[in-house]
C-alpha cells in the first residue's frame, strides 16, 4: 500500500478547538474529552492535536518536532540541524504505552534558533530560513519528518483515535490557551503518523474535515512559491496557502477567508463598491488559491485561532463561546461535552471566517 | 398585427418560400406527394432582377382596394387577416386588377387566390416564413 | 480537355422520387454542381465541381439529396493511398503549391479524446448548478507579485489591465477578408452578447465595429495591415500574432482581387494588389524584438490594453513561451497543429507543428517550473471541439480557449476546406456579395450565443460533477484527469495518471 506523499488520500473526519482569549492556559484534558465525544467520525487511522503556549521557558526557540523510522535518519537529521541551528534542548518527547497506540517511530524534540552565520549567509528571514529547513529535511532525508516546527506551540499526532493519541502524549501534562485536535477517517489503510492532522508549519497548524476539489490546481500552484507538497493531503496544501498568504504576502486571516472561500460573484456584486473592490481584487490576483469542496478547518496561529467553512458550507461546523473562551467543533456535542452552559452557539455560514485572538496586552 | 414582411437585404432568391406557400396550402401531409409532378401556384411570389429579389405576398392592408371592389363580398377582413369565402367568388378578378401590389392571383377552378396568412389551413402561421432560410421574410408585429 | 486524371472525389446521390424540381440546390450551388434538364423535366449534377459543402442538401425541402463518397477507387495501396496518387496528378499538372483550408484532418492522435474527467462520489458532494452558483468568470492578464496597501491599510488596485470574460471561451483571429463582412458582424455582436471577445485577425478593423470595441482583440500580425493608433486604441487587448497553428513558420497572402472596397479601405492596401504577410515580423528576429513590440504597442495605447502573443505550437514551444512570459506581454496564445486557416499550403498545415494539448501541458508546467505562470495566462487553440475540450484544457492548466472552427460550424460552415476558392456556400470565407448575403448575423450571432451559452451549461455540470464551483479552482487541476490508452512519455509531458490509476 501506499502512504501519504506517494498517494492522494481524502479522509473525512472530526475537528475540535478551544481558545481562551485571555490567554488562560489550560490542560489538554478538556480538548481530548471533546474530541473524544466525536469516536465515530474517525476510524482509528490518525489523530492529533496541537496546542499554542505550552513552552513558555522556550518560547523564543523553534519547537520542533520529529519522527524518525530508526538511529540513521536521526543521525542524519541531527548532523542537518547541527548546521543550521544552534540546539538549546533536545529530548525524547514523553509518551505513555498504551495499547491502542502501537508501531511508533523514534519521536523527539529539539529547540533551535538558526545559526546566525547560516542565517546571514541565506539571505533570508528567520522564519523562511527555518521553513525552508524543515522542508528541506522533511524531503530529503529519508525517514525523518520534522512535523512540528513552530515557536511555543506543538503538534501531537498518531495513528490511532484520537484520545488515544492524546493518552499515548500525555496531554494532561501540558497546558495552552489555545488546543486544536482532529479524528481522521481516512478513505484507505494503513494511515502514517505524518498524516495525520495537525499539519503544521511554523507558527501554522491545521486541522481539517473535507476533501477538497480545488487540491491539485492549489498544490501546483502553491508549489511555483517554493512549497512541496510531500504529503499530498488537503491539509498539508490549505497550511502551505495560509503561511503563503498571511507570512509572505501579508494579507490577513479575514483577507484570506476572502481567498480561499470567497463570496460568489453575485454576493460581491452587491457589495458597496469598496467591498466589491476588495473582493474582486482578491479573487482576480489569488484566484488559483480560491478551494472549492467541503472543508471545515481550524487554523491555530500565534495568537489566534481561525474557523472557516468552505463557500457552500458543505461541512458542519458549530461554534460556542462562554466567558473568554471560544470553542469551534464538527458537532456541537462536542462543545457542550466540556462546556455545558454556553453564552452563545452558532453555526457560522459558508466562507465566514470565525477569527479569535488574545486580547491586547496578553503574553 | 402581426404580418409577414419582407427583408430585401436578406432574400437568396432562392424560391424555397414559394413552395413551402404551395405545401401549405395543399392540405397534404407529405411536401413530396403535395408538389411532385406539378406546377406550383404559391401565393407568394419573388421577384428579381440582377441581384435583387423579395418575396411579395399579400399585404393584409388596413384599408384593402380588394376588398373594396369586390362584387360579391367574398373578401373580407377577419382580425386583420384578409380572406377569401370560395363559396361567394365568382372569379370575376376584379381584385386582382385593384390589388397595387399583385398579391392576389388566380386560383384552381376558377376562383382567386391569395395568402391568408396559413390561418386557412393546418399550419396555422406563416409556413413562407418558417421556410425561408435567412430570415429575408419574417412574420411580426411592426 | 486530353486526359483527365482526377476522378471526383464526391456524388450528389439525388432520391428522383422525392426531388420535386424547387431548383433550390441549382440556385444555391456556388460550384454549378446542379442544374434543370428543361427537355426531361429532371435535375440533373456534375459531380466534379462538388466540394461537399451540404447547402444544397440542407435546403432541399424534401430531403432528396446527400453527398456521397466515390467508391471509384485505386488499386488498394497502403502506402500509396488514392489521396496522395491524385495530390501527385494535381501538382503534375500545375506546377503548384498544393493549398488546403481549415484544420489538418489527418489520422494524428487526439490527446482530448483519450483523456477522461473525475465525478465526485461519496467523499465529497457533487454541486448541482441548477440549484447552487457555478462561476465561470475568469479574469486574463498578468498577476502582480506583491499586495500593496494605502495609508490606512486598504489594498491598493496593483493589477495591470486585463480582460474579463464571462466564459473561457473567446472567438479566434479571422480576418475581414479571409471571412465576411457578414461573419465577422455576427462575432462581434455574439461576443458582446456573450460577455467575451472576439478577435479581428489580422485585417483591420472595419469601422462598423468599432462600436464593439471592449469585445474585441485588435490583432498586429506580420503585415501590419489595418494598424494605426486608433485601431489599437479600439479593441480591449492587442494580440501580437507571431504563428498560427495551420501554417507554423508561414505568411499570409490575400490575392489583390479580394482586396476590394471596404477589404481594401479596412486593410489599408490600395485595390488589386495583393496583401502579404511575411513568414516572420521583420522588425521581430528574437525574444528581445518581440520584447520591444510589446511595449511599443503598450506605449501607444497608455498601457490600458492587456498585450497577447500568439504562437503555434511548435517543438519548443515551452522555452518560446517562457520567453515571452518574460517579455512583458500579459496573456500567451497557443495554436495547435489542427488550428485552421482560410488558406495554407497543404503540406504545412498537415506535417507542421504539434497537438495543442501537449503544448498547453508542457508550456503550464515549465512557467510553474519557472516560477513565472502568473506572469501570464494562458489562452489556447488549435481544434477545441466542444466544452468538455474546454474542461480538459483548463484542467491541464489553460486560462481560456479560443475556438475559430466551431464558431465558424455555428455559423454554417460543413468544413469542405474549400475556402481558398473563395466561393463559400455558406457566406463565410468568401468576398461576392450575393454569397455574402447568405449569412444573415441575425441568425448568424445568435447562433454562436447559443453555441456558448450551451456550452457553458455543460461546463457548468461538468464542474459541479467534481464538485468544483468555481472555474479558477478547475485550472492546472490535473488530478481531475485520467489519461486512457496513453503511453508512460504521453502521461508524463501531459503531468496526468493513467485511468485507474
Amino acid at each position: 500500500m501506499l502512504k501519504e506523499g506517494q498517494i492522494r488520500i481524502p479522509s473525512g473526519c472530526a475537528i475540535s478547538g478551544i481558545f481562551s482569549k485571555s490567554g488562560k492556559r489550560v490542560s489538554g484534558e478538556s480538548i481530548i474529552k471533546s474530541i473524544a465525544t466525536m469516536h465515530d467520525r474517525s476510524n482509528g487511522l490518525g489523530g492529533g492535536f496541537a496546542a499554542y503556549g505550552i513552552y513558555p521557558e522556550y518560547k523564543d526557540y523553534y519547537a520542533l518536532h520529529v519522527f524518525y523510522d530508526g538511529d540513521t535518519s536521526q543521525e542524519e537529521c541531527e548532523k542537518f540541524l547541527e548546521r543550521h541551528f544552534d540546539i538549546i534542548n533536545l529530548s525524547k518527547i514523553p509518551t505513555r504505552k498504551t495499547p491502542r497506540i502501537t508501531d511508533a517511530p523514534l519521536i523527539w524534540r529539539y529547540f533551535v534558533t538558526p545559526l546566525p552565520t547560516k542565517l546571514a549567509e541565506s539571505q533570508l528571514d528567520e522564519k523562511e530560513f527555518t521553513a525552508r529547513c524543515v522542508m528541506k529535511i522533511n524531503m530529503g532525508i529519508d525517514g525523518a519528518y520534522v512535523f512540528s516546527s513552530g515557536k511555543n506551540m506543538g503538534v501531537f499526532k498518531a495513528v490511532g483515535y484520537p484520545e488515544d493519541v492524546g493518552e499515548f502524549y500525555k496531554l494532561e501534562e501540558y497546558s495552552g490557551y489555545c488546543w486544536t485536535a482532529h479524528g481522521r477517517y481516512p478513505t484507505n489503510t494503513p494511515g502514517w503518523w505524518g498524516g495525520a492532522h495537525p499539519f503544521a508549519l511554523l507558527d501554522y497548524s491545521v486541522v481539517h474535515n473535507g476533501e477538497i476539489s480545488s487540491y491539485d490546481a492549489n498544490r501546483r500552484t502553491i508549489e511555483m512559491y517554493g512549497y512541496k507538497c510531500t504529503l499530498q493531503t488537503d491539509t498539508e496544501v490549505i497550511t502551505y496557502i495560509i503561511d503563503y498568504l498571511n507570512r509572505k504576502i501579508g494579507l490577513s486571516l479575514e483577507e484570506i477567508s476572502g481567498v480561499v472561500a470567497a463570496p460568489f460573484w453575485q454576493v460581491i456584486n452587491s457589495m458597496p463598491k469598496e467591498e466589491n473592490e476588495k473582493y474582486t481584487y482578491l479573487r482576480n490576483v489569488f484566484s488559483s488559491l480560491l478551494i472549492t469542496g467541503p472543508f471545515s478547518i481550524l487554523v491555530g496561529f500565534e495568537g489566534g485561532m481561525m474557523a472557516l467553512n468552505d463557500r457552500l458550507k458543505l461541512r458542519s461546523m458549530v461554534i460556542g463561546e462562554k466567558d473568554d473562551m471560544v470553542y469551534a467543533a464538527s458537532e456541537e456535542c462536542a462543545i457542550r461535552v466540556i462546556e455545558e452552559n454556553l453564552d452563545r452557539v452558532w453555526s457560522p455560514k459558508g466562507g465566514e471566517a470565525v477569527i479569535a485572538t488574545l486580547n491586547r496586552g496578553v503574553i | 398585427m402581426k404580418r409577414v414582411y419582407v427583408n430585401e437585404q436578406w432574400c437568396l432568391g432562392c424560391h424555397l418560400c414559394e413552395y413551402y406557400c404551395a405545401f401549405a396550402n395543399s392540405n397534404e401531409t407529405d411536401m413530396v406527394k403535395a408538389l411532385k409532378d406539378i406546377v406550383i401556384h404559391p401565393r407568394i411570389q419573388i421577384e428579381q432582377k440582377d441581384n435583387i429579389s423579395f418575396a411579395v405576398s399579400c399585404r393584409h392592408c388596413e384599408e384593402p382596394l380588394c376588398v373594396k371592389g369586390c362584387i360579391t363580398g367574398a373578401l373580407s377582413i377577419n382580425e386583420g387577416v384578409i380572406s377569401v369565402d370560395q363559396n361567394k367568388c365568382i372569379g370575376c378578378f376584379t381584385c386582382i386588377l385593384c390589388c397595387p401590389y399583385g398579391a392576389i392571383s388566380a386560383g384552381d377552378e376558377s376562383i382567386i387566390q391569395k395568402c391568408e396568412l396559413c390561418t386557412n389551413n393546418k399550419h396555422g402561421s406563416p409556413h413562407c416564413v418558417k421556410g425561408c432560410p435567412n430570415n429575408a421574410i419574417v412574420f411580426e408585429e411592426r | 480537355m486530353g486526359i483527365n486524371y482526377l476522378y471526383q472525389e464526391y456524388e450528389v446521390s439525388r432520391n428522383m422520387d422525392r426531388c420535386i424540381n424547387c431548383r433550390v440546390c441549382e440556385r444555391q450551388c456556388a460550384n454549378e454542381v446542379h442544374s434543370f434538364d428543361k427537355d426531361k423535366n429532371i435535375m440533373r449534377s456534375d459531380d466534379v465541381n462538388c466540394v461537399n459543402c451540404h447547402r444544397c442538401v440542407a435546403l432541399c425541402p424534401t430531403r432528396a439529396l446527400k453527398i456521397v463518397k466515390t467508391d471509384h477507387t485505386f488499386k488498394e495501396n497502403a502506402n500509396w493511398r488514392g489521396s496522395i496518387i491524385n495530390e501527385i496528378y494535381k501538382q503534375a499538372e500545375s506546377g503548384a503549391v498544393l493549398l488546403s483550408s481549415m484544420g489538418n484532418p489527418n489520422n494524428y492522435p487526439v490527446y482530448f479524446d483519450k483523456i477522461l474527467l473525475n465525478a465526485s462520489q461519496v467523499t465529497n458532494p457533487s454541486i448541482d448548478p441548477l440549484r447552487e452558483p457555478m462561476e465561470t468568470k475568469v479574469f486574463l492578464g498578468s498577476k502582480p507579485k506583491s499586495i500593496q496597501r494605502d495609508k490606512d491599510g486598504r489594498l491598493i488596485n496593483n493589477l495591470s489591465c486585463g480582460i474579463e470574460l464571462s466564459v473561457p471561451i473567446m472567438f479566434s483571429a479571422m480576418s475581414y477578408g479571409s471571412i465576411s463582412y457578414n461573419a465577422h458582424e455576427s462575432l462581434a455582436r455574439a461576443a458582446k452578447e456573450a460577455g467575451i471577445l472576439y478577435n479581428t485577425g489580422e485585417g483591420g478593423l472595419h469601422k462598423d465595429f468599432y462600436q464593439y470595441g471592449s469585445n474585441t482583440i485588435v490583432q498586429v500580425a506580420s503585415g501590419r495591415f489595418g494598424v494605426y493608433k486608433d485601431y489599437l486604441e479600439a479593441g480591449a487587448a492587442i494580440e501580437i500574432k507571431m504563428g498560427q497553428g495551420a501554417k507554423p513558420g508561414i505568411g499570409g497572402h490575400l490575392p489583390g482581387a479580394k482586396i476590394v472596397g471596404d477589404i481594401s479601405k479596412t486593410r489599408m492596401v490600395p485595390e488589386g494588389s495583393d496583401a502579404i504577410s511575411p513568414a516572420p515580423h521583420h522588425d521581430i528576429y528574437s525574444i528581445e524584438d518581440l520584447r520591444q513590440l510589446v511595449y511599443s504597442l503598450k506605449e501607444t495605447t497608455n498601457y490600458k490594453k492587456p498585450v497577447i502573443v500568439k504562437i503555434a505550437a511548435v517543438h519548443n514551444v515551452a522555452a518560446i513561451a517562457s520567453g515571452i512570459a518574460r517579455s512583458g506581454a500579459d496573456i500567451i496564445a497557443i495554436d495547435g497543429f489542427r488550428g485552421g486557416t482560410g488558406a495554407a499550403p497543404t503540406r504545412i498545415r498537415d506535417n507542421v507543428g504539434i497537438p495543442i494539448e501537449l503544448a498547453l501541458a508542457s508550456v503550464d508546467q515549465r512557467l510553474r517550473d519557472e516560477g513565472i505562470r502568473d506572469n501570464v495566462s494562458i489562452v489556447v487553440g488549435g481544434s477545441i471541439r466542444n466544452s468538455s475540450d474546454i474542461v480538459k484544457a483548463i484542467a491541464l492548466g489553460a486560462d481560456c480557449v479560443y475556438i475559430g472552427t466551431a464558431a465558424l460550424l455555428a455559423l454554417g460552415c460543413h468544413l469542405c476546406r474549400s475556402c481558398q476558392t473563395g466561393k463559400c456556400n455558406w457566406g463565410i470565407a468568401t468576398q461576392s456579395p450575393e454569397l455574402v448575403k447568405r449569412l444573415n448575423p441575425d441568425i448568424g450571432f445568435k447562433r454562436l450565443v447559443n453555441l456558448v451559452g450551451a456550452w457553458e451549461h455543460e461546463i457548468k455540470e461538468m464542474m459541479g460533477g467534481m464538485g468544483i464551483n468555481s472555474i479558477e479552482s478547475l485550472k492546472g487541476n490535473r488530478l481531475m484527469l485520467r489519461g486512457v490508452g496513453l503511453s508512460e512519455k504521453e502521461l508524463q509531458i501531459l503531468g496526468i495518471k493513467h485511468a485507474g490509476e
